[in-house]
């Protein structure tokens, strides 16, 4: 199936920005994250269609998932 | 900090000084300084921009110290925007140098009988009122340049721009950075139209001759000092994020989750946000020469902002806050980092807060004075109306809300008349909470739900419900009320939320200073009074429960993507302080 994923700040580094990637039924965010070797320690906020997920959620052909790592402002 | 210097602008003869014992403001300082004097001397039903509201200036209880990121200054007043309390902090070196001299706060009171326009020069020997009629109607920057030839480099200038002047309610203080810049503002709720009605352009500080405070627990404070820089140094959103991106970091993260509002509150989504992300500014800020990383005062261990430099590799302007980017950005429909950066420019220069005046330009254009995405447009407005103090400018530099009712708009987004900052309250409802009740009007620095709702730091309270936002948003806000007594930057908040260890070196940090020991009770304690001492005053001030809301359309109007309203009841925002 194909699912687009989105990389931010820090994450960005020698990946991607925006990608439409290939990925297995069932596959989970946590498949993605070990796949991009994104660091665990670092990952904050991952989103799938703008609600907040947890690494076990599935993904669904179409998809779009945005992960980022921790960051903060305001 | 063992003393009080009191100035009295209208004295018979001339501005008058006098020095007072500091006495139970020896050991408190920032926000609780400032709202405790206000609230003590400042009659709640006076006209803000008159002889009896005073100006209340106060470095943080660790400021003029050796803590690391400790160089808050708190300004407080009767507040000529929203007419209730104000307490504004901002960065830059004065708080620094003027807890150094000794101050634990200036008191400002009274009007001068004249036209004429003052300066206050302060050094470890003297304090000098003059008349300095020269600097009349200069902004910010050019102020600073003639006053860097009286007064050299090695001071702090605490200034007004011509907004303040013509006493505008959007009117900030200026505060210099390291390289003496004009760009950390005191910028809510019209402090400096304040200064500008006191007839006081700019505030020299000088502390030659002064050193550190010295604390009583050298070692206990030297410890805590150590622990609390490197938890965070190790924690990704102060160690890693914000010095890379600064607080723009942030435009992708709400745009993302849906919760950032668009061409004034209609959407929750921007789609030229990529375009002035924090990733994208940070990017053009390295190619063209400038920096992605600067402390806006010695002793920062974040160093969240950054140097804007224009298309040539000229200095434009410091690295526009993610609050500025949205609210001449995403609210007003610009795509632009140039015109965003020109805009942070001119706010800075004429000294007005950058979320008041990109809100009202964004509320204009809703209006139909102009287009959304107006580029020039809204640089004209800010540049050469508000700048000018034309008719139209006084208007805008009155604030959203006035400009909403010169052009009949029905959707203004302000809680007790100041402008919502950059994150929905529909779809980050936690933060609506805080908007709604906070003595400030709204402000999302009073209790940054933001942290818990969207980030995950802190915990996790889901953002699109009302479940369990009261008790975020109170326990933020008296958090914050303590933290923003401290003078220690409210970005600790990140690492001391996630990290035990970090919290309690901050309470090692007063302790060690002070010779005490703190709790995290003694902190509650002190955010609970600092909150109750507001609330009374803006009880005498007129406010009731009912300026305790959002506007009404965030009850009405969904907000896409979610298509949701805010949810929390009024009677739930009236449980908010149960402690009374």
């Amino acid at each position: 199936m194909k699912v687009t994923v989105k990389l931010f700040a820090t994450f960005r580094a020698g990946r991607f920005n925006i990608e439409v990637r290939d990925y297995p039924a069932g596959t989970t965010v946590a498949d993605v994250v070990k796949d991009l070797e994104l660091p665990g320690e670092k990952l904050g906020i991952l989103m799938i269609n703008h609600r907040h997920v947890d690494l076990d959620r599935v993904l669904s052909e179409g998809e779009t998932l945005a992960i980022f790592p921790l960051v903060g402002g305001g | 900090m063992d003393k009080i210097l009191r100035i009295d602008m209208g004295a018979e003869g001339g501005p008058k000084q006098s020095t007072e014992t500091a006495g139970e403001f020896a050991a408190l300082g920032g926000r609780a300084t400032t709202s405790t004097i206000v609230a003590k001397e400042v009659p709640a039903d006076c006209h803000p921009l008159g002889a009896e509201n005073k100006l209340v200036i106060a470095p943080g209880m660790l400021s003029g110290t050796a803590a690391a990121i400790s160089g808050r200054i708190s300004v407080g007043c009767k507040s000529p925007l929203t007419g209730g309390i104000k307490e504004s902090n901002a960065g830059g070196q004065a708080a620094q140098v003027l807890a150094r001299l000794g101050y634990a706060a200036i008191i400002i009171e009274g009007q001068p009988a004249g036209d004429d326009l003052y300066k206050i020069h302060i050094n470890k020997d003297r304090v000098e009122i003059s008349v300095d009629n020269s600097n009349k109607l200069l902004d910010n920057y050019p102020l600073i340049d003639k006053l860097k030839k009286e007064y050299g480099d090695k001071v702090a200038y605490m200034t007004i721009g011509t907004a303040g002047e013509r006493l505008m309610a959007s009117a900030s203080i200026a505060c210099t950075d390291p390289e003496l810049r004009p760009t950390r503002h005191c910028g809510r709720g019209g402090v400096g139209a304040v200064m500008g009605s006191k007839q006081i352009k700019a505030i020299i500080l000088d502390d030659a001759g002064c050193k550190n405070r010295p604390p009583q627990d050298a070692e206990k404070f030297k410890a805590a000092n150590r622990v609390f820089v490197e938890g965070i140094r190790k924690h990704p959103v102060a160690g890693e994020g914000l010095p890379a991106y600064g607080t723009n970091v942030l435009t992708n993260v709400l745009n993302e989750a849906g919760g950032y509002p668009t061409h004034n509150f209609k959407t929750g989504q921007f789609d030229g946000g990529t375009k002035i992300s924090g990733e994208s500014l940070a990017e053009l800020e390295i190619k063209r020469g400038g920096s992605a990383t600067h402390g806006c005062h010695r002793g920062c261990v974040i160093q969240c902002s950054g140097i804007y430099n224009d298309k040539d590799g000229n200095y434009l302007t410091k690295q526009p806050e993610y609050e500025t980017v949205w609210s001449h950005g995403g609210h007003c429909g610009i795509s632009d980092l140039d015109t965003i950066a020109t805009l942070d420019y001119w706010d800075d220069n004429i000294g007005v807060d950058t979320i008041e005046m990109g809100v009202a330009v964004g509320v204009a254009m809703d209006g139909g004075l102009l287009e959304f995405g107006d580029c020039e447009g809204a640089i004209k407005l800010v540049r050469d109306e508000v700048g000018k103090g034309t008719g139209l400018g006084r208007i805008l530099g009155g604030g959203a809300e006035m400009t909403g009712k010169a052009f009949g708009v029905e959707r203004v987004p302000v809680v007790k008349s100041q402008a919502l900052p950059a994150y929905d309250p529909r779809t980050v409802q936690g933060i609506g909470v805080t908007y709604a009740t906070s003595t400030q009007g709204a402000d999302h620095t009073a209790g940054y739900a933001v942290a818990t709702n969207i980030l995950k730091v802190g915990g996790d309270v889901d953002p699109l419900k009302p479940e369990g936002q009261i008790e975020l948003s109170r326990n933020l806000q008296i958090a914050t009320a303590s933290i923003d007594s401290t003078g220690l930057c409210l970005f600790i908040a990140f690492p001391i939320l996630d990290q035990p260890e970090t919290f309690q070196a901050m309470l090692d940090l007063l302790g060690g200073f002070y010779g005490i020991e703190m709790t995290g009770d003694d902190v509650v304690a002190l955010g609970q009074k600092v909150l109750s001492l507001e609330r009374e005053f803006n009880k005498g001030a007129g406010f009731g429960p009912a300026d305790d809301r959002l506007p009404r359309f965030f009850k009405t109007d969904p907000l896409p993507p979610h298509n949701i309203t805010f949810g929390v009841s009024d009677e739930e925002l009236d449980q908010l302080y149960n402690w009374e």
